[in-house]
């Protein structure tokens, strides 16, 4: 016996659904979940999808300027969009779209970073749901201090539903390696704070795999920080659920943070700029593509749930017309003015800012032929 | 407290910190060994006694922990004052400033604050070893989003601080601390005569040239404005105050009567204030200047070991040189 000759075991991997779209029990974590429920939940899986697809389209087409797909993540983050609550917060990557959609942030405004005509574009604090962080693992530092204000504002262990108030914050395997999420682990465990750190690990850090980052089993981090991990089948939306539900009820009643490790798989590229083919192999594609988080959800409702044909028409043509409004809405968001660029840098703006402000207009109203035309934002035809 | 007092910057940033925690609810404290011990320049003493273990907090020791969570505390409606321990362990820190503090409120289209103070005790001149004794200033005020001050006597020590932590915008606090212990009079009572936070002002009024500093450096261009008077001339001194913005319409204003202008900071010159300030100088008063802009700083070199460091250092006799160069042009 060594200590480098110790082998861990192989991690237990939470699952509520399996690949072939069968209810299976785990002993620790009940999900008392109707098949109208179950439905739903297909329904968000479908339209994230759907919207992803559209975008990753808008992108090839030259609409936007490049595109995070989550293809492939979707149960993983509906599982965990579906779990918070109304009070909860939120603090994802850049690429949590299903999140997104779950806490009702319009599609549409997750594409104006990608156009182009925003540098994040939404409030946090209307639906709970931060802004899109892109520098890595950046996020979760905010998550720990929105959760130490939860804290100082009383919205935890009161036992009051509406009012105990728990932090989700989202980041990839990648992440893992980053200082700032260790930091963040370190201050949630050292304050005992009501945040719950979601890793999806999908396989892949652009070219880099999972093993270039870890080499334990990421849940098993938390041990070393102090606080419970635990690993799901990223792609049974059911798992996802249930395991994100009890740790943000653990977190809201005070008994503080938890990581889960929602095992998955980034079926697309990074984003669209990225070519996997140089460096992942198709079968693994293919392996991953039996574990599909959609098709064992839809085969459970045909063959467990008795969902019929209708469902399925209504649900395609759902998921159409999103397509359409967003490939519409995508085309029609207008280009912001050049001289919007001094607004929000501060609140107070300065003085000298004003004045690059006004010499700047005052520049482009040079322009006679009208080259440098302001007022009318430049629309894409 | 209220009324004229005499007072040491250190106790009048205290003083200003805890007037603050008393005003409003949502002013909260973090750093490192800013609760029990008070900070390691003290700065902070006796705020957790007063003030609670959730107010004044002692973080776990990750720089850019202390501002990514103050980032979080801002979003949910908290004004953290942060301190960051010494000038050069900011670094660790600097994406949490630079990509996150600084952006918040643009990529919120304007809907979420950040009204942060970090405190950043800066500069040398008290035998420090290395990384205690930097001035990275210029890091900062290059950064859209971030609005940047440096005190440079116990009365702006209190109000500057009062005035940042009531800013709605992120401010970079730059404190001197080899003036820490200085004492001078401070009126607590009396906000009306209290200049706007980036105003820059004329401390000593003169008509022959003009000496422009900021912080630890203010004092010493006073001393050699008072030695110049032997010479005969009568040197004008201001204390920029605001590093970003820049009051430059005051800087301007006086090289117009006196035609020179010294910019002197203890920060390495190239790429440093004074290169910006001798850039805005010579569009807006081209025809008003008698002599280039000149600057007394800091080499480019990293900081010296602590012995050396008064030779590195600005003093009032390069201050003098450069301004003999100046009338000798």
């Amino acid at each position: 016996m060594s200590l480098h000759g110790h082998v861990p075991p192989e991690p237990d991997l939470v699952q509520l659904l399996t690949p072939e779209g069968v209810r299976v029990s785990h002993p620790d974590f009940p999900l008392d979940i109707s098949d109208d429920e179950i439905q739903a939940l297909y329904r968000d899986l479908v339209l994230v999808r759907r919207f992803d697809a559209e975008a990753t389209a808008l992108q090839r087409q030259g609409e936007l300027g490049l595109w995070a797909s989550c293809l492939g993540q979707e149960a993983a983050q509906v599982g965990a969009g579906r779990a918070l609550r109304t009070q909860d917060m939120a603090f994802p990557t850049y690429r949590e779209h299903g999140v997104a959609w779950c806490r009702d942030v319009d599609p549409l405004t997750l594409l104006g970073m990608f156009r182009g005509v925003s540098l994040g574009g939404w409030n946090p604090n209307e639906n709970n749901f931060n802004l899109y962080t892109i520098v890595i693992g950046a996020q979760t530092l905010h998550a720990v201090g929105y959760a130490m204000g939860v804290t100082r504002d009383g919205a935890v262990g009161t036992g009051e539903p509406d009012r105990d108030t728990a932090v989700l914050t989202f980041f990839g395997d990648g992440a893992s390696s980053q200082g700032d999420v260790n930091e963040a682990m370190i201050w949630a465990a050292a304050g005992n704070l009501p945040v719950v750190f979601y890793c999806q690990n999908n396989q892949w850090a652009i070219s880099e795999p999972v093993e270039r980052q870890s080499k334990v089993p990421l849940f098993q981090r938390s041990a070393g920080f102090g606080f419970p991990g635990i690993r799901i089948d990223g792609n049974d939306v059911l798992a996802c659920l249930a395991v994100t539900r009890m740790a943000l009820d653990e977190a809201r009643s005070g008994q503080g943070p938890t990581l889960i490790e929602a095992y998955t798989y980034r079926m697309g590229a990074h984003t669209t700029s990225d070519d996997p083919t140089r460096y992942r192999l198709s079968d693994e594609l293919e392996t991953w593509r039996l574990r599909d988080p959609i098709e064992r959800v839809r085969a459970y409702l045909i063959r467990q749930a008795g969902a019929g044909q209708d469902f399925f028409d209504e649900l395609e043509a759902e998921s159409e017309a999103l397509a359409v409004r967003v490939r519409a809405g995508c085309r029609a968001l207008q280009d912001p003015s050049p001289l919007s660029v001094f607004d929000g840098v501060y609140a107070e703006m300065t003085e000298e800012l004003a004045e690059q402000k006004a010499g700047y207009a005052e520049y482009l109203a040079s322009f006679e032929d009208g080259a440098h035309q302001i007022d009318e934002p430049v629309a894409s035809s | 407290m209220s009324g004229l007092e005499t007072l040491t910057m250190a106790k009048a940033l205290n003083t200003a910190m805890r007037h603050s925690l008393e005003r409003d609810p949502k002013v909260v404290i973090m750093g490192e060994d800013v609760g029990k011990l008070g900070g390691v320049f003290r700065i902070t003493d006796a705020l957790q006694k007063d003030f609670g273990e959730d107010r004044i907090i002692d973080t776990p020791l990750a720089e850019s922990g202390i501002i990514g969570s103050a980032v979080g505390l801002a979003i949910r409606g908290y004004r953290p004052v942060c301190e960051i321990q010494f000038d050069g362990f900011v670094y660790p820190a600097f994406d949490q400033i630079v990509s996150q503090v600084a952006k918040f409120h643009n990529r919120s289209l304007g809907n979420v604050k950040m009204p942060i103070v970090i405190r950043i005790p800066f500069g040398g001149g008290i035998g420090a070893v290395e990384h205690h004794s930097e001035s990275p200033e210029a890091y900062f005020a290059h950064t859209a989003g971030l609005k940047v001050v440096s005190c440079a006597n116990p009365a702006d020590a209190y109000w500057m601080l009062r005035q940042s932590i009531e800013s709605d915008d992120p401010v970079v606090f730059f404190e001197p601390k080899r003036r820490y212990w200085g004492k001078g009079p401070v009126d607590l009572s009396d906000a009306s005569s209290v200049p706007p936070l980036h105003k820059a002002r004329i401390v000593r009024p003169g008509s022959d040239a003009t000496l422009l500093a900021y912080g630890p450096m203010v004092a010493t261009a006073l001393d050699a404005a008072k030695a110049a008077v032997e010479d005969g001339r009568e040197l004008e001194v201001i204390d920029l105050r605001s590093l970003s913005p820049i009051d430059i319409g005051t800087v301007v204003e006086s090289v117009r009567r006196t035609g020179r202008l010294i910019v002197i900071h203890e920060a390495a010159v190239n790429l440093g204030m004074g290169a910006e300030i001798a850039a805005r100088v010579q569009e807006r008063a081209f025809y008003s200047l008698e002599a280039p802009v000149l600057r007394v700083g800091g080499f480019d070199t990293p900081y010296p070991p602590s012995r050396i460091e008064e030779d590195w250092l600005p003093d009032v006799d390069r201050i003098l040189d450069a301004v003999d160069r100046s009338f000798g042009f």
